[in-house]
């Protein structure tokens, strides 16, 4: 069953939470990965490969570089729910 | 002229203890770290050695759960060592591009590459995670150091076998005595209690198969003995060049007046029965330190307690020492802790350290029935030693690797 945004949000936040130890509040739909949370590039793959992995979805590696936001990775991995 | 090297700083997490002192009290009351297995592996895969030296506080009770996740558990114990080495040494105010990290393991990160092959046969390559690469890499836990505290000065692993921690240690002799540098973190770590390694090394008939009394299974010159035991754990020790420590009004525990390395070139894992390359090790260390055999007065040994092991070490120091060698009290806390590989030099550089400012030499446990091939003064309950001595620790690895490292009192 595909999940809500909000469960996505959750799901997404948990995620960065255990990669990155940033706070799951923190993890807020405008929030830019790079900009805002500090991520790094490894740890974003890392990210990728997690969410591919709880949401059962698949993440191309060009589409990567279009999630700039936690809000643009959220809209993608609900709708790639199918 | 070259600059005098201390120790100032020790840091420790083994089967005994998480630190340093909770080990060495523990290596002095004679127990042993060695207990029965408690993971589901064992028998899935029916490996057939049930027990080894798992580290008594685990990383996941002292890092962040991000520290876990991003470095390979030799890398975990690394950092836990030399964080404490580090904090005990009390350095606030250095040059970054002055200290330097010397670290050593055996096998590296075989937790992560194996389960990352696990991934890739169950998941396929995207399962892969992008962290893999650098967790598995034998550099993982010196470069984790170094970032840690933020050394700038040269980050350098020694790989051989299970000479690589004490080799480590040799390593860092050089640059602080020409004062090119101020500051060495050295040591080694393993982790690699794992069914590959169990398996292999069972398969060379290398590991003790005492599976009904794991504590009793490291006894080192012991006629019974029948291989070592596996252990897990890190050593790091911080090094500086006698100015800098007087400088900053250091506490010195010893120096460390010597380390050389040589080669067997006579097989890949049995050890020259003759002990020449390891003679020779032992001769190059009190050469650099300026001494003669003669001075030698406490040995920490290599003694992993396999039978052709503790043998060839014996003729080697028989060599070296020749008929004054029974006057030498000689200690072999593998016989306690298991053997950590790659982190056992470092750890028993530590011991040595230790028995050399305590002034107290550590037991060997389990010597019940003394190999009567092997004629030493072996050291079974703590015993004194002088105020002004010399003592050494030899590591010995597969590939013929020979590394010994030579303490003196600091007074």
């Amino acid at each position: 069953m595909a999940l809500s945004q909000n469960e996505v949000l959750v799901g997404l936040a948990e995620i960065v939470n255990e990669e990155t130890g940033i706070d799951v509040e923190s993890v807020q739909m405008g929030k830019s990965f790079t900009n805002d949370l500090d991520i790094d590039s490894i740890s974003m793959m890392t990210i990728v490969v997690n969410a591919e992995e709880k949401f059962g979805v698949k993440i191309p590696d060009e589409e990567v570089k279009n999630l700039l936001t936690v809000g643009d990775a959220v809209n993608f991995i609900t709708s790639a729910q199918g | 002229m070259n600059k005098k090297v201390v120790v100032t700083g020790l840091g420790a997490t083994t089967p005994l203890g998480g630190d340093t002192k909770t080990s060495w009290q523990a290596l002095l009351q004679g127990e042993s770290g060695i207990k029965t297995l408690e993971y589901d592996w064992l028998s899935q895969h029916d490996i057939p050695v049930t027990f080894a030296g798992v580290a008594k506080v685990q990383p996941k009770d002292v890092l962040t759960l991000q520290e876990t996740k991003r470095l390979d558990p030799s890398s975990q114990f690394a950092v836990i060592a030399a964080r404490e080495a580090w904090a005990d040494a009390g350095i606030t105010d250095f040059v970054p591009e002055r200290l330097a990290v010397e670290f050593a393991t055996g096998i590296g990160g075989i937790w992560t590459l194996l389960d990352a092959y696990d991934t890739l046969k169950e998941k396929g390559p995207r399962r892969v995670l992008p962290m893999t690469v650098p967790m598995l890499m034998p550099n993982g836990p010196a470069a984790a150091i170094g970032m840690d505290l933020a050394a700038r000065g040269g980050v350098r692993t020694a790989v051989s076998a299970c000479a690589s921690g004490t080799e480590a240690i040799a390593n860092a002799i050089a640059r602080l005595q020409t004062g090119e540098i101020d500051i060495v973190v050295a040591g080694g770590c393993e982790a690699a209690i794992h069914p590959l390694t169990i398996s292999a090394f069972a398969s060379m008939h290398a590991l003790s198969r005492r599976n009904d009394e794991p504590a009793r299974a490291s006894r080192p010159y012991d006629i019974n003995r029948d291989g070592f035991v596996m252990a897990e754990g890190a050593g790091a020790v911080v090094l500086e060049t006698e100015e800098h420590a007087l400088a900053r009004g250091a506490k010195i525990y010893a120096e460390l007046a010597g380390g050389y390395v040589t080669s067997d070139a006579h097989h890949i894992t049995a050890p020259d029965p003759e002990g020449t390359g390891a003679a020779r090790a032992v001769i190059g260390a009190l050469n650099m330190a300026g001494a003669k055999p003669g001075d030698v007065a406490h040995i920490n040994a290599h003694a992993t307690s396999t039978s052709v092991g503790d043998v060839a070490e014996y003729q080697a120091l028989k060599r070296v020492f020749g008929d004054d060698l029974k006057k030498i009290p000689v200690s072999a806390t593998k016989s306690s802790t298991g053997h950590l590989l790659g982190g056992a030099g470092a750890i028993e550089a530590i011991f040595t350290i230790l028995a050399i400012h305590e002034k107290v030499a550590p037991p060997t446990i389990n010597l019940e029935d003394p190999d009567p091939e092997i004629d030493l003064d072996v050291v079974t309950s703590p015993r004194a030693l002088g105020d002004n001595i010399l003592a050494i620790s030899n590591s010995f690895g597969f590939g013929g690797h020979n590394a010994v490292v030579v303490f003196r009192s600091y007074n």
